[in-house]
């Protein structure tokens, strides 16, 4: 289950164990349409709940960097565990949304 | 150890994550690290994937996962019997998706690839697709 929590214009998607095919078409719904009602600058991915992400999650991640970029935000993720960050790294997504400073194990 | 095992199910997204772990559970039997599971999983979700949204665009039908342990290999075939693929070669592509709108990053090929030791694709259009999976386990370094 995907949770979304908004304070002021930013907004935190805390996503679930397994971000595959399957589950980001409910976070995309979810997170689209608070984009759309809301004044939203920042959307935040927070990882702490996943052990499991695929290619789509990489899909969903791009799409709402897009999104929020075309309306002058951004889109940050936290809380990644190594998998996840090895992951994000291989997909060289870092060209658009900073991983932080942390270590990949 | 020689053992195989064979699995089929629906195209439907919700098998997605019943297939890999599946798979990964029947791998354990040669005793990989987290992170070779890790790998497999990954590359599993994505050729299954593959064969929910690109084999059987419409409708449900079958997936089949056939899985082979041999010593410390274990080989995997991911089967749908759907559309098939026309240019395997550029389907492979990195970024290379047929569904720009379905924001699929066109990623999954290279996963697979990074995380097995060889994968191969057969497929002609009309008849369906395998991916072909292979990966050597207990290459534990130090």
């Amino acid at each position: 289950m995907t949770m979304l929590q908004r304070q002021g214009g930013r907004v935190v998607v805390r996503l679930p164990e397994e971000v595959d095919h399957h589950h980001t078409e409910e976070i995309r719904r979810q997170v689209d349409r608070i984009v759309r009602e809301e004044p939203v600058t920042e959307v935040e991915f927070d990882f702490s709940e996943t052990a499991f992400m695929d290619s789509a999650g990489i899909g969903m991640l791009i799409g709402r960097h897009q999104i929020m970029r075309a309306v002058g935000g951004r889109v940050t993720v936290s809380h990644m565990r190594s998998q996840i960050r090895r992951i994000l790294e291989l997909s060289g997504i870092q060209k658009y949304i900073s991983l932080g400073e942390e270590e990949s194990k | 150890m020689n053992n195989e095992m064979t699995l089929a199910f629906d195209s439907i997204s919700e098998n997605e994550g019943f297939a890999r772990v599946a798979v990964a559970a029947f791998v354990t039997q040669l005793d990989p690290t987290l992170e070779e599971v890790a790998d497999i999983k990954t590359a599993v979700s994505e050729a299954v994937t593959n064969a929910i949204i690109h084999g059987y665009p419409e409708g449900v039908h079958t997936v089949v996962i056939r899985s082979r342990l041999t010593d410390s290999v274990v080989e995997i075939w991911v089967t749908d019997e759907g559309v098939g693929i026309e240019n395997v070669r550029r389907a492979m592509e990195p970024l290379y998706t047929s569904r720009p709108e379905q924001e699929r990053s066109g990623l999954g090929f290279l996963f697979m690839e990074a995380f097995m030791d060889e994968v191969h694709v057969e497929s002609s259009p009309g008849m369906g697709t395998t991916v072909y999976l292979r990966k050597q386990i207990g290459r534990r370094e130090g």
